[in-house]
């Protein structure tokens, strides 16, 4: 006779996992055949507009499910993925700068518009490489995955943590913006990058290349999604999650619970930039005010509302708070902020497992101890 | 003669000028059940805290076994090396089952990636019934743990340290808060592990102490005051005196 360990994280969460794939398969779908198939005439066209902000849509729902995971899952409120989601785009940015090549206004084959317009003679150091579309893809990894091992490696040895943590992502994010405002950086100052051409040989004009994208934006979230949910769902998970429920517990057990945080920081961090590089070639443009602190924070205020601590929840968050903005933004631009911030207290207030609790909360019940199946007579092993 | 499991020689560890502990020196057998009782601020927790490398003490020695030197080991270290401690308020992972509470205090490699890969092996598997059968949750295993009871709680915190088959235990006041049956329950567990580990249990509740100690540790300001059986410690005129005042 077999046995089984069914876990409620796995069993309980099944079919929100489903919901979310579904739903965003049909998103998907319906938007790139309104767009392609559907002529400009029609009222259900979508615009290659629309298509550029599902698209990214798409980007912050991977960034959500980034900050989900280390929010969510490790209790670590990182104010700061913003930044790791720039340096990301900023990575893209540079190659995408590079393949305009002589086309720019001053028509320098090598140098980007920018720097000839500083007198630049010749190309930075760490432009070099950025020509080529793999070196670039590298960077998407290694920039925002290397800043994050130093910075975690250091807060996370001299256990920083809670809002101390909190405040030193803002001033990171807040300085690498500085930074990036200046000239002289080499980024392009508050300008950052724009006016790009084409990526690997595909013009960045054409809706079709923007539905390649779209596809691409989704096949990543979707990807991610998966990854974070293996991890979220292993014996690591557990450990994660015990550390945001009982750090000290977790380290008399014997688990190095910093080199779990960094582990998670920095996968975390990757994933925001990967976010920000699907970001840049579909919306067009990248400049330092996408480090400003309140990016980071609206992030997390997407995962609040969403529901954090279920991965999907994040994402929905991200689509829902992302749709309103667009549309209040051009109803009433003033109001925006005042919305936001209300949101996140009414949530934090009334809803702190976000539209996601509301939803599932009358479903899942907690089973009653003692009416529960024995089962642990010859127990098998087995995999969630 | 077998060595000591554990043997503190003259620790001292002081607060801004107070000393939490003076000069404390306890030597604790393998197998053994020791009970350590002394009035608030006798260095009692401060002494465990010393143990599992929470506090360094500003001098004085840590031998664990023969020749491990608890000072210059981390908290994780210290808790793979085979030391477990139960703190006194019950600290279990409320949102993770009975059952994956046990899972993740099962001993080995405890690194990311290996967590990441890991699966359940029969043997672990063995391993979590067993335990789970010694703290009586069997029935429970399914539940997540905040729904427990606070006995339930403690008995699966107990449980967790079990886990890592550590050669001591340290447990801070058990059976704070715990009803009668539940004491007694408590008591049944403690001594059932007798033999196998070495047990240090701090209590307050002195019939708690009375029903499980064979030898009891009396700490004062922290340094030991008495040791010796239940009977001995409460006649010595000292032990009276720091309990009842003079």
């Amino acid at each position: 006779m077999r046995r089984q360990y069914t876990l409620w994280i796995s069993a309980g969460r099944d079919s929100g996992t489903a919901w979310f794939l579904g739903a965003l398969a049909l998103l998907v779908a319906v938007v790139t055949i309104l767009n392609l198939e559907v002529p400009a005439s029609s009222a259900f066209h979508v615009s290659g507009y629309g298509l550029t902000l599902v698209g990214k849509y798409l980007c912050y729902a991977v960034l959500a499910l980034a900050i989900d995971l280390i929010w969510g899952y490790c209790g670590i409120l990182s104010l700061g993925h913003a930044a790791f989601f720039s340096l990301g785009g900023y990575a893209m940015g540079m190659y995408l700068m590079r393949e305009i090549g002589p086309r720019g206004v001053y028509g320098d084959p090598i140098l980007p518009d920018f720097m000839v317009f500083l007198n630049w003679k010749s190309l930075p150091w760490f432009w070099y490489g950025f020509n080529h579309f793999a070196f670039a893809l590298l960077m998407v990894v290694v920039a925002p995955g290397l800043l994050a091992l130093a910075f975690g490696w250091f807060a996370f040895r001299s256990r920083v943590t809670g809002v101390y943590f909190s405040i030193i992502t803002q001033a990171l994010t807040y300085a690498l913006m500085l930074a990036f405002f200046r000239n002289n950086m080499g980024f392009g100052g508050n300008n950052g990058f724009t006016d790009f051409k084409d990526i690997v040989g595909f013009r960045l004009d054409s809706d079709r290349v923007h539905v390649v994208l779209l596809l691409i934006s989704a096949l990543v979230l979707v990807a991610s999604y998966l990854v974070c949910r293996k991890i979220v769902s292993s014996r690591a998970g557990r450990v994660i999650r015990a550390i945001r429920d009982s750090e000290s517990r977790t380290r008399f057990l014997g688990y190095r619970v910093e080199s779990y945080k960094l582990w998670v920081f920095v996968f975390s961090a990757v994933l925001a930039g990967i976010a920000g590089a699907l970001y840049v070639p579909q919306i067009g443009i990248i400049n330092p005010s996408e480090f400003s602190p309140i990016n980071s924070i609206e992030a997390v205020i997407w995962v609040a509302v969403g529901g954090r601590g279920t991965l999907y929840g994040a994402a929905a968050g991200a689509f829902l708070v992302n749709y309103a903005k667009t549309y209040l933004t051009s109803s009433i631009p003033e109001a925006w902020y005042y919305v936001l911030g209300a949101l996140f207290v009414l949530v934090t207030l009334f809803l702190p497992r976000g539209i996601v609790g509301l939803v599932s909360g009358r479903v899942r019940k907690q089973p009653k101890p003692g009416r529960l199946p024995i089962q642990t007579n010859n127990p098998e092993p087995s995999e969630e | 003669m077998r060595d000591k499991t554990l043997q503190l020689d003259r620790l001292t560890v002081s607060f801004d000028g107070f000393k939490a502990l003076n000069e404390l020196t306890l030597q604790i057998e393998p197998g053994e059940l020791r009970c350590v009782i002394g009035p608030n601020g006798a260095g009692k927790t401060t002494m465990m805290d010393v143990i599992t490398g929470k506090t360094r003490p500003d001098s004085g020695t840590a031998q664990f076994g023969p020749k491990l030197n608890l000072l210059s080991l981390s908290e994780p270290e210290i808790a793979q090396a085979g030391i477990g401690r139960k703190f006194q308020k019950p600290t279990v992972f409320e949102l993770l089952t009975v059952f994956e509470n046990l899972e993740l205090a099962l001993a080995g490699d405890k690194s990311f990636l290996k967590m990441l890969l890991a699966r359940r092996t029969p043997p672990q598997m063995r391993r979590i019934s067993e335990v789970l059968d010694i703290i009586g949750l069997t029935e429970f295993h399914h539940t997540e743990a905040r729904i427990l009871s606070h006995g339930q709680k403690q008995w699966l915190e107990i449980g967790m340290l079990l886990m890592q088959d550590p050669e001591l235990l340290l447990v801070d006041e058990p059976v704070a808060g715990m009803t009668p049956q539940e004491i007694e329950r408590t008591a049944e567990l403690l001594q059932s592990l007798e033999g196998e580990h070495s047990v240090v249990v701090v209590e307050h509740d002195m019939e708690f102490v009375r029903s499980i100690a064979k030898k009891v540790t009396v700490l004062h300001e922290g340094s030991v005051l008495a040791e010796g059986d239940m009977n001995q410690v409460q006649k010595d005129p000292r032990v009276i005196e720091v309990y009842l005042g003079a």
